[in-house]
Formats: C-alpha cells, structure tokens, sequence
C-alpha cells in the first residue's frame, strides 16, 4: 500500500472541489411507520459531494445525520424504517434501485463506513488483521491469501498503527481505544472507497487522541483521493476539517455553507446556537455557556411552521404557522429561516 | 484513558465474552489458574482426563476380550484370575469396564457434540432471524424442555430401537433445546452489537455475518452448557442401557452390565453391581466437578 500512495498525486487542497460530484444525494426521504405514527428521520435531503472532498452533516442526536448515512448504504433497519423518495447516485447511478446482492458491492468497497465506537465496532474473538482481510476478500477477490494478508499489514502501517504485523494478530481488547478507531479506518480503506462516511468518528475517543484521528483522515483522504460525509455535533471538529457544512434539524437541512461563510455569517439560528454552546478560551467575560433551550421536538408530532420555532429565540408568529422555504440566500449558502435576510444585515432579527 | 475504559467496560460484553474464550484456549497458564482457583475443577479434570486415556487405550489395559464367554469363569469372585470377577457369562468384568469406557465415552461426547450443534444452528437461525420461524422455533422448544430428559431420551429410543447410533440420536435431542435457548438468547443481544452492523457496512452477507460475526460471540455459554451436559448423557446412557433400551447386548455398557446383575446377582454377586456403579458414579463426579469449574472460570462475574 505504501508504495501504491506514492504514486497517486496528492491533490492540492481546495481543487478537488471543481471534479463531478462522486456522490449526489437528492431529495431523500427515509421514514419509519411506527405505531404512533410516521416518524419522518429523513425529510427531502439533497447534496452533492465531489471527488476528494469533505462534507460535515452537523446537529444534535436525533436530528437525522446517521439514518441518512445508513439510508446511502441501503441499510436502514426495515421494518419500520423505509426510504420512501429520492435518488442515491453514486457516479450516476442509483443506489436506491439496484438489487441486494449489487449494493453489498458497494458496501465497503465503493463507500465505506467508520462508526462512532471504536470498543464495539470491532469483533472481540477475530484478530485486527482477520477483521481487515475481511473486506479485502469480500471485494477484491482476484487476491491471493497472501497477497491479502500483507495488504492488511500495509494498511495498519498505513494507519500509523506501530508494529503493524504484530498488532494484525492481535485482539482488539488488546488494543486501546484510538489504536482500535486506527484499525477500524485501515477497515474502511482497505479497499479503497470513493467515498468514507465517518459517522462521529471522534466522539468516543480521549480529546488529545481525536485530534491525531481527525488529522489521520485528513491525510488518508488528500493521498488517496476519497470523499468524506464527516457526521459529527463537534462544530470544533467542523472547522477544522470540511470544506462545506450541512445543519440538519428534526431530519431536514436548515442550512448549507462553505465553513468559513457558515462561520462567519451563519444564517439559521439553530446554527448560531449550536456555534454560542461552544466554550472559548480567549473569551473576556466568562459568561455562562449559551444553551439552547428544550429539546429536538418529538418527529412524529412536529409543528405545522418551522421545526425549530419552539426553541429559537427569534420566532415569530409566522415562524410558527408557515414552514420557511430553503433558499439560497447568498452563492453556495442556503437557509431554511424566514429572518435570513434580518440576519445577514443585522445579526439579529430587528 | 483510564477513566474512559472504566467507564466502558461494564458494556463491553462482547469483550468480556472474547477475553473468556481466550481463556479456554490459554494452555499452560489456564491448568495453572484451574489447580489454584478451582482444585475441586483440577480433580474432575484428572478424572476425565484419565477416563479418556482409559477408553483409548482399552486394548492395553483390558485383561481379557471383553466379549469372550467363559462357562468354568461364571460368576468368578474378585481377585484371582479375574481382578474385578466375572459375570454370569464368565465374562471378565474388569475387561467390560475397560472398554465400557469407550462406549459411554463414545455415547457421551458424540451425542454433545450433535446436540450442540444442532442445537447451535436451531438457536442462531432462530435468534438472527427472528419472525415466525423464531416463534415456531420456540414453541417446539417449549414442548420438548417440558419433558425430562431421560423421558424424552426414552421416547426417542423406543421409536428408534436399541443401537449405538440411535442411543446417540436419542440422548442428544433433548440436548438440543437446551443449547438452542442459550445460542437465541446471546444471538439476540450479539446481533445488536455494532460490529455486527459494520460487518454489515463492509458487505458481508447475512449468512456470512451469522457464522462469522455472530455465533463465536455465543459459544462461551455453551462451553459451559456441554460440559455438564456431557456427564448428563453418560447418565441418561446408562439409564437407557439399564433399561434395556440403549446399547444392545453384546456390548459392554455400563448401565447394562449394572441392570443385568442387579435383579438376580446383587445378593450372590455384589461386584457385578458395585463396580461398573462405581464406574459411572467417579465419571459423573468428574464431568460435573469440571462443568463448575469451567462455569466458575467463563463468569464474567467472577473474575475481577
């Protein structure tokens, strides 16, 4: 594997935005019939994710971000989830109309997966490298068993992990947490997906070892070319890492943006709530830590007028009655709130 | 890191139950924690140990042919020419438990065997799957855990007729609920798991993930369940050689050899009684001692 990477150009930062989209994701509906009523997780989500990318899908648990990423892979848990609109387009073609046995093809070979738990995620009596060899046999089946084996070992070096033959025979007990997140990534690479959805990679891990872990991604990802949708509540880990951001609220997109314009300038209050609950060192006035406040409305019982209204500090009477349209408010930066417009001018709504 | 493995351990299941299989398969380290934590577990472990060498090597040990009849032997005292006596037949007696040993030996691991893996695939269909075969599945349970296990094993060697293949089909049926319920209930909970779904992610096949994810994270239990079971059907053999209904004649078993004697010669010929009875009674010693051990040992609870 080494010395495959040597040979694919390191794309520059930034340029890997013009290619086509590998990925276009388009009006996405995944909803689960449960006996209180239809649960709408994932309400008409589109977007468009390019080669060598990175895409943060950003909100509060429940919000919708991990049943749209299994809602890609084809594995809503059915019954009672079910994908009932949109189209999955991975190079063109449709994910959502093709058979079983085609999408396990997809399936960690195409897009893989990383998930949030490291300790679990692993299989506790399969060695690290049995579990690697496992895709590797699954999809690039013109391997031999030995050539699969010494992949497997590259990709753990490829990984950072030290010692990588040693650590192949070893069991994930034995491995501590970001060792463990480390092999679940040599995992998902192993055969080199055009896309990586990393579904809280992080949030299980030590802070100091996040960081490592992002930055380990980051360069994965600029050496082999691959996609990422980074699913995360971290918007720390937001700006370090993406190029565009997606705020999901109660299933659908409330707002769109480059980071540095959503920064900047955010444009749905949810997202400048989510942005006032982080801590700042440098901050003078040691103010509270702004909360928002209530929870994720239940999403079988959401009110008639924006999803968000009951929370947002700013709603009016329409906010409550009528569902604000999602629209482009400046190039490349959307929002679904009626006061956008009283929030580029002023910050506030006046 | 400390504080956050802490934190996780008492949900790592899975790795609990990884680190228990591990410990099975530790070798020299695991006799060596056996003799200083469980003595009692070391002395059933002797036992069977020394039971299996006994029924290996028979041919070795046994001073007669176990079948060769004998009229000038018939009903032969203890000590003399035959060290244990002889039946009515004139049979070596120390010969027949020798090789007895391998008949209930035979009857024992191989009905465990197939109760557990039958039992196994009833239980992972049953508990991966769900749905209405889970629940038709566990009715038939229901029926057949209701029965004992020496009644069901009775029915079942009576439609069968008296063999050694069908003694081993009859005692291992009512293995198989038992093992089934144990492998439903740890599917249930494995099935949940998250590498279960990255297996998933990976593009593994249903099938696949079952046997490869799923059922080595369920046997742990079922180590525990065939040990015992193992002395249990060396019983329920004996009980149904007793009764005329297990290994037919003339094959020595012990539980014939014991239901021969017992009506006519236990006042004129107690050996004939008292040793293939002790025979069985030191091999359900051993199975068990070693059965808590091995549950004693598995317990997550027990290790700290």
């Amino acid at each position: 594997m080494p010395g495959e990477t040597a040979t694919l150009p390191a794309l520059p930062e930034g340029a890997a935005r013009a290619g086509p989209p590998v990925l276009e994701v388009e009006g996405l509906s995944t909803w689960f019939f449960t006996r209180r009523g239809i649960v709408r997780a994932v309400d008409d989500v589109s977007f468009a994710l390019a080669e060598g990318e990175t895409l943060a899908i950003v909100g509060e648990s429940g919000c919708g971000k991990s049943i749209t990423a299994l809602s890609i892979l084809g594995l809503v848990p059915s019954p009672p989830g079910r994908i009932v609109g949109g189209a999955v387009r991975l190079r063109g073609t449709d994910l959502l109309r093709v058979d079983e046995e085609a999408m396990r093809r997809v399936r960690g070979n195409e897009i893989s997966m990383i998930f949030q738990e490291p300790m679990t995620s692993l299989n506790p009596v399969l060695t690290i490298g049995a579990q690697i060899e496992e895709a590797l046999t699954l999809h690039q089946t013109a391997l031999s068993r030995a050539e699969v084996r010494a992949r497997a070992v590259e990709m753990l070096q490829l990984v950072r992990i030290p010692e990588p033959e040693r650590r192949a025979k070893e069991y994930p007990h034995q491995l501590s947490g970001g060792m463990r997140q480390r092999a679940m990534i040599a995992m998902a690479l192993s055969c080199n997906p055009r896309v990586l959805i990393a579904d809280e990679p992080t949030t299980a891990l030590d802070v100091t070892i996040q960081a490592q872990i992002l930055e380990l991604i980051l360069d994965l990802q600029r050496r082999l070319g691959t996609a990422v949708i980074l699913i995360t509540h971290d918007l720390g880990v937001v700006a370090e890492t993406a190029q565009r951001v997606i705020v999901m609220y109660a299933g659908r997109k409330v707002e769109e943006a480059e980071v540095v314009a959503l920064f900047e300038q955010p444009l749905h209050p949810y997202t400048r709530g989510l942005m006032g609950s982080i801590p700042h060192l440098v901050d003078e006035n040691t103010e509270r830590l702004a909360e928002i406040p209530g929870m994720v409305p239940a999403l079988n019982a959401l009110p008639p007028g924006c999803a968000f209204a009951p929370r947002c500090t700013m709603a009016t009477e329409r906010c409550h009655a009528e569902m604000p349209p999602y629209r482009e408010w400046q190039p490349g930066h959307y929002s679904a709130c009626w006061y956008a417009e009283a929030l580029m001018q002023h910050g506030a709504v006046p | 890191m400390a504080t956050m493995r802490t934190l996780v351990q008492p949900v790592d299941h899975a790795a609990e139950l990884g680190r228990a299989g591990a410990n099975v398969t530790g070798g020299g380290s695991a006799l060596l924690h056996l003799a200083g934590r469980h003595p009692l577990g070391l002395l059933g472990l002797v036992i069977v140990v020394v039971f299996v060498l006994v029924a290996a090597f028979a041919p070795l040990l046994a001073t007669y042919d176990p079948l060769a009849t004998n009229a000038a032997a018939s009903l032969a005292q203890p000590g003399g020419q035959h060290m244990l006596g002889a039946d009515f037949m004139g049979r070596d007696l120390w010969s027949r438990i020798i090789y007895g040993a391998r008949i209930s030996l035979a009857v024992g691991i191989a009905s465990t065997v197939l109760g557990c893996v039958i039992g196994a695939a009833v239980g992972l269909v049953s508990g991966y799957w769900g749905g209405w075969v889970d629940l038709v599945v566990q009715r038939v349970n229901d029926v057949l855990q209701a029965l004992p296990l020496l009644v069901l094993a009775l029915v079942m060697a009576a439609s069968l007729g008296p063999s050694l293949a069908n003694t081993i089909i009859a005692i291992s049926i009512p293995v198989v609920p038992h093992v089934a319920r144990v492998i439903r209930a740890s599917t249930l909970s494995v099935r949940e798991m998250p590498f279960v779904e990255a297996a998933r992610a990976e593009g593994m096949g249903e099938l696949q993930i079952a046997l490869r994810h799923v059922l080595p994270n369920t046997l742990a239990p079922v180590i525990v369940l065939s040990t015992a079971q193992l002395g249990s059907a060396i019983l329920t053999e004996a009980s149904l050689s007793f009764l005329g209904l297990g290994i037919p004649e003339p094959y020595p078993s012990w539980g014939r050899m014991l239901s021969e004697s017992a009506a006519e010669y236990v006042r004129t010929a107690p050996w004939l009684v008292i040793f293939p009875g002790l025979a069985i009674s030191l091999v359900i010693f051993g199975t068990n001692l070693l059965g808590d051990a091995v549950r004693d040992i598995l317990d997550p609870r027990e290790r700290s």
